[in-house]
């Protein structure tokens, strides 16, 4: 399998909103590559014809009773807010201005 | 006067529940122990003095009252800094979360919390539970009590050092690839993943949710087995809780024999790379086992060799994921919101201020083995050898009850020798992480001291999903064995610092 470039992990780095500086883009290039190297090994099984396992136990659809429960208050899901604004979280500008 | 702080977690219940102490008694002198000692360890990232006193004097009144006590109410234990407290700092170890104080309590607090067991405190940790000796913590390393210049193990090296300096008697640990166990190993105490599903995550900040699991730490068997009994069980708030009785694990604990058992040594964790001195007290540990009656065999399973690149696909995979939440918008960390930018700025820029290099490059290879183009080829693949594992395993205990080896290739290592190279890092997980991968369950308890530089070694034992009672059969059954041997429960000759 191929190696990772320095471009890849500047746009792993986007993708995973990671604003990366110039020397960690360098220093993690190389480290990403040893470790993408050692982990390529588990392609020795990509031909088997064995199903994959995503989780220990096999639950689905594991629902509760749909009852009214006490919650947070307004006031305690604000308390650790960055910012706030009439009960409500204050986030940047998502939107670009035209 | 005895020294409170050296007692096991049974006997201080014991005395509490006779009226001999009080549990302020208790919780003053492990508060006193904390304060001498804790500035060369660094166990600690928050302790609730005040808290702590005021759950002890509550213990007390309920004794003074005639109320019945649990099994361990008046116990202190140190609490790993990635449980939700309700009004007490959370950091999982990171800058992201430095400042945020959760409203609600993880179910294992709640859970200890009922039990009238008295949290001094939030341990350290590396950062997200990502890493194997505690140094990948943003507020600074923990030191290993037997050598304050190696590392206690990680993740929950601020948890296993708290336990082997006597700064607390208990303390709960979380396990996705070997952070109870591992740091339990050099530490020379006791550690246990319970299977995948037997301890509630509700609460408990996610790093890989389909490894995740939290667990009881302590310096005896009985003692994890007592903590194990009160955290695990069933809870409608986590959707991967087994609705099944809890094992009887202090039963095993009290009862412990390996008389007649079938016992697997797992034939695929030695050779290169595996310490002398640890495969040393591996193989007296065996005869020892077969001295005690039972019957040892090799066993092969020979899809472990691929079960760490297989972790290290899936772990980054679902950390990338799950950490995705942490975006500076509703709570923690936010950096460079200065009325310019836009929201996917802020939230890259914070990122990149909150995440220490560790969870910077874990989240970056998961995301890249997600990454159309690579996921059949590495996540794809990393399920297949999950499967193939889970075979190695059920076929496995077929033959035998439960499987051992070593918890640990090394003892415990020097702060700063493997701090920027992952790879050498990761190495330290190898024997924990099949066990993870499979949702099985596993103990590592102290088995000797490496001659070559008389830190501990770890003896793992695995047991079936659902059978975490064998691991309590046989790790009692060893322990007093070797307490028999030695005279004295090896953590004794831990230094007094």
């Amino acid at each position: 399998m191929p190696g990772i470039t320095r471009e890849e992990v500047a746009h792993l780095a986007r993708l995973a909103r990671l604003e990366l500086k110039a020397e960690e883009l360098d220093h993690f290039a190389g480290q990403l590559d040893d470790i993408i190297g050692a982990v390529a090994r588990v392609s020795e099984v990509a031909d088997q014809d064995v199903p994959p396992t995503s989780h220990p136990l096999p639950l689905t659809n594991v629902m509760r009773a749909d009852e009214v429960r006490p919650s947070l208050t307004p006031q305690q899901a604000l308390a650790c807010a960055p910012a706030q604004e009439q009960q409500r979280f204050k986030v940047p500008q998502i939107l670009g201005e035209e | 006067m005895t020294d409170l702080t050296r007692l096991t977690a049974a006997e201080i219940a014991a005395r509490i529940a006779s009226g001999e102490v009080t549990a302020v008694e208790v919780t003053e002198a492990h508060l006193a122990r904390i304060e001498a000692v804790d500035e060369k360890v660094h166990a600690f990232l928050h302790v609730d003095r005040e808290g702590a006193l005021a759950q002890a004097r509550a213990v007390d009144a309920k004794r003074e009252r005639g109320a019945e006590l649990g099994p361990l109410a008046g116990v202190p234990l140190a609490l790993k800094d990635i449980f939700t407290t309700k009004g007490i700092p959370t950091t999982v170890g990171s800058k992201i979360l430095d400042g945020w104080i959760p409203p609600y309590d993880a179910t294992v607090t709640q859970r200890l919390r009922a039990a009238d067991v008295i949290v001094l405190g939030k341990t350290n940790m590396d950062e997200f539970a990502m890493g194997s000796s505690t140094e990948n913590s943003a507020f600074g390393p923990t030191g290993n009590p037997w050598d304050l210049t190696r590392v206690p193990g990680g993740s929950g090296g601020g948890s296993s050092a708290s336990l082997a300096s006597f700064q607390a008697p208990l303390a709960i640990g979380t396990d996705t690839g070997g952070s109870i166990r591992q740091p339990a190993a050099v530490t020379g105490t006791v550690g246990v993943k319970p299977t995948y599903g037997g301890v509630s995550r509700y609460g408990m900040v996610a790093f890989s949710s389909s490894l995740d699991q939290g667990g009881p730490c302590a310096r005896t068997v009985l003692d994890a087995a007592l903590l194990h009994e009160v955290i695990a069980g069933h809870d409608p708030m986590d959707s991967t809780s087994i609705d099944e009785p809890v094992p009887a694990v202090v039963e095993a604990a009290r009862s412990g024999s390996v008389r007649g058992m079938r016992i697997g040594v797992v034939k695929e964790f030695a050779g290169e790379g595996y310490q002398a001195g640890v495969m040393q007290r591996f193989s007296e540990t065996v005869e020892l086992l077969r001295e005690l009656g039972a019957e040892v065999e090799e066993i092969s399973c020979p899809s472990f060799d691929k079960a760490l690149a297989a972790y290290y696909l899936i772990a980054p995979s679902e950390c990338s994921s799950n950490l995705a939440r942490f975006d500076a918008m509703r709570y923690g960390l936010r950096v460079g919101d200065d009325g310019t930018k836009s929201a996917e700025d802020v939230t890259a820029l914070t990122r990149a201020e909150g995440f220490g290099a560790e969870v910077k490059r874990r989240i970056m290879l998961g995301t890249y083995a997600l990454s159309s183009g690579y996921y059949d080829a590495y996540y794809g693949s990393a399920q297949k050898v999950r499967t193939l594992i889970k075979r190695d395993f059920e076929k496995a205990f077929e033959q035998v009850d439960v499987l051992i080896s070593p918890t640990t290739p090394t003892t415990a290592f020097p702060i700063g020798e493997r701090a920027d190279d992952p790879m050498a890092m990761y190495l330290a997980d190898l024997c924990t992480i099949p066990t993870n991968l499979a949702g099985n369950a596993a103990m590592s308890l102290p088995c000797g001291l490496a001659p070559e530089d008389g830190l501990p070694v770890g003896l793992q034992i695995i047991a079936p999903a659902m059978a975490d009672d064998r691991l309590y059969k046989v790790g009692a059954a060893v322990e007093a064995a070797l307490i028999d041997k030695w005279g004295h429960p090896l953590i004794e000759e831990a230094p007094s610092l």
